[in-house]
């Protein structure tokens, strides 16, 4: 009996399991970001060395079974930096995601369930959104002064309109729908209501849109430190390796292209994952992918 | 006729009600800098006097409503404030660099667009073929890849390994039109190429909604050629979103040019910013953040107008 119990009980799970890894684009990308997020969490352990470790004798070596993505110009080993680095990037998006989607759901909500607020909050969001990521990202950091800490704020205001449209859009229908019009006329309280029947809902649209913002967040981040504008240049992330690398490449090809293939795959992981999770929420999209 | 002022007048409103907001936004980005800007502009080594100077000069000592009218008259008069490091007028900084930037982003957004528009439309109508599936999985990639990553690897290849193009700057102040594109050609490819990713999915995606509808089975029943049923009857169908992709295309454009220009080391606006945040120059970041997004407000509208045209259905 317990068995019974036990095998039914765990039917649904596995379905869901069957479903969400029977999507290829799921699959794939839960692969990689599972590589890359192993990576960053067992970096101490499986690094070969320390990400500062100098060491002069081995300046530019190019790749080999002792560094096997060959050494910087400090003779610092490149794959060991490589998984360091994708600990900062890893933290950076995961803080952005945290922040726009914090921010992105309370002004979407606002604006989708409150139709006084619509107006205002849809035009913040239009001129919010004029302004280019990178550019408004910048420009915070400007103001704010650099630190892992505004990068992740000022990425995570630029953004938080992204999600906010979505949700936003996601709570209009929301509201207009049988359940949610019996739950005011039963006079239950609006908090009640956004908690219970509208967030819940917006769940799956957050979801999917929190994995592009992911995808994206990693990109940025890598191109203001890239710039010189993100993170400390003595932190290791993969745009500040790039940047570092780039006075080299001509005679050191490697050192911008294992941190570049590292933006790549970790930037595509999610975009697949984003990708399959869509058609999962919504299978009338699975069809344009 | 009417309908269209119509439209025109409201969306003209909203886009005024958007740069409004927009002008506040940078107003406030500027001052929730912690401590005193000019403090932070002028570094450690600056005398009490400097920074008394530079508070006066910038307007900083005026209550935050006087400084907001100040900004917003100034704004009106086309005055975008005084670049303190390159001692000129911010207007001029950003009009000496505007060239660079403007072809870099048209260029870049022909050769996205002419990438996307036929790979688009075709792996849609091929879709399900290997052809489908390798544009489904290259665009996907290249919407993963860093446009200044790109950029680097297209300067070792082609222009450090070849010799074919420069690898930076925009030659000297005294070359020729042509030269000066021959520095661009690297740079746009960079970008374009990053950006038709988004711009192919658009299409593929649009003109499948399309494909199936009954108006193109209709026309293909009545032994319409297919070369017209795609072209005539799908495509023009399918080009609202594909208008609004490129059009929110070209922020994504401004925004990779930042970049692009600090690689390529193109004397663009990109780089003009990069430098002023380096040196703190808060009119000229502000300047260029005011400028970009009324530029950006502005292809929208255009964009909305475009809708229009393409559509007499669509009402605004």
């Amino acid at each position: 009996m317990t068995t019974l119990t036990t095998a039914s009980a765990a039917r649904p799970f596995a379905a869901s399991l069957r479903r969400l890894f029977g999507n290829r684009a799921i699959l794939f990308g839960a692969v990689i970001l599972l590589v890359v997020v192993l990576a960053a969490l067992l970096a101490p352990w499986i690094a070969p060395y320390a990400p500062n470790k100098l060491s002069i004798v081995n300046k530019l070596k190019g790749p080999s079974l002792g560094h096997l993505f060959g050494t910087d110009e400090f003779g610092r080993d490149i794959f060991s930096r490589a998984i360091f680095a994708g600990r900062i990037s890893l933290l950076v998006s995961l803080g952005v995601v945290c922040i726009s989607t914090v921010l992105g759901v309370l002004l979407g909500v606002a604006a989708g369930f409150f139709r006084r607020l619509d107006a205002p909050i849809s035009r913040l969001l239009d001129a919010m959104m004029s302004f280019p990521d990178i550019l408004l990202a910048i420009a915070l950091v400007a103001a704010l002064g650099p630190s892992l800490a505004t990068v992740i704020l000022a990425l995570g205001i630029t953004y938080a309109p992204r999600l906010a449209r979505i949700v936003r859009g996601s709570t209009l229908v929301l509201r207009e729908l049988p359940y949610i019009e019996a739950a005011v006329a039963m006079g239950l309280p609006t908090w009640q209501i956004l908690l219970r029947h509208v967030l819940l809902n917006l769940a799956s649209p957050i979801l999917v849109q929190a994995t592009f913002v992911f995808a994206s967040a990693m990109l940025a981040e890598a191109s203001l430190s890239f710039l010189g504008v993100g993170v400390s240049t003595d932190m290791p992330t993969w745009g500040t390796m790039l940047a570092s690398g780039r006075e080299y490449m001509n005679n050191a090809p490697w050192l911008m292209v294992f941190p570049g293939l590292a933006i790549v795959f970790s930037v595509l992981s999610l975009q697949l994952l984003g990708d399959g999770l869509r058609d999962l929420v919504d299978p009338r999209l699975a069809k344009e992918s | 006729m009417a309908r269209i002022a119509r439209t025109l007048l409201n969306r003209l409103g909203g886009m005024l009600v958007v740069l409004a907001i927009v002008v506040t936004v940078v107003f406030v980005i500027v001052r929730v800098t912690p401590g005193d800007p000019a403090a932070v502009m002028l570094g450690s080594d600056a005398t009490p006097q400097d920074i008394a100077d530079l508070r006066t000069k910038m307007g900083l000592d005026a209550p935050l409503i006087v400084q907001y009218v100040q900004f917003v008259l100034g704004l009106l008069r086309g005055d975008l404030g005084q670049s303190i490091f390159l001692n000129q007028p911010v207007t001029q900084a950003l009009a000496s660099r505007a060239e660079p930037t403007f072809f870099l982003t048209l260029f870049s957004i022909l050769i996205a667009v002419s990438i996307a528009l036929p790979v688009g439309v075709l792996s849609a109508v091929r879709r399900g073929t290997l052809f489908d599936q390798i544009v489904v999985t290259l665009t996907m990639v290249a919407a993963s890849v860093p446009s200044f990553w790109l950029g680097l690897l297209l300067i070792q290849v082609l222009a450090v390994g070849q010799g074919w193009f420069p690898a930076s700057g925009y030659g000297g102040p005294d070359t020729t039109f042509l030269v000066r594109l021959h520095h661009l050609v690297l740079p746009a490819i960079a970008l374009g190429v990053v950006n038709s990713a988004l711009i192919t999915r658009f299409t593929r995606a649009a003109m499948l909604d399309v494909l199936g509808d009954d108006y193109v089975r209709t026309a293909r029943a009545k032994g319409a050629g297919e070369g017209r049923v795609i072209l005539k009857h799908a495509l023009k169908n399918a080009m609202i979103p594909i208008i609004t992709v490129i059009g929110l295309s070209i922020a994504m454009l401004v925004a990779g040019a930042v970049v692009t220009e600090t690689v390529f080391g193109l004397p663009g606006i990109g780089n003009l910013v990069v430098s002023a945040v380096l040196r703190r120059d808060y009119p000229v970041i502000q300047g260029a953040l005011l400028v970009v997004a009324a530029i950006y407000v502005l292809i929208n509208f255009a964009v909305d107008m475009l809708y229009v045209l393409v559509d007499p259905r669509v009402r605004l």
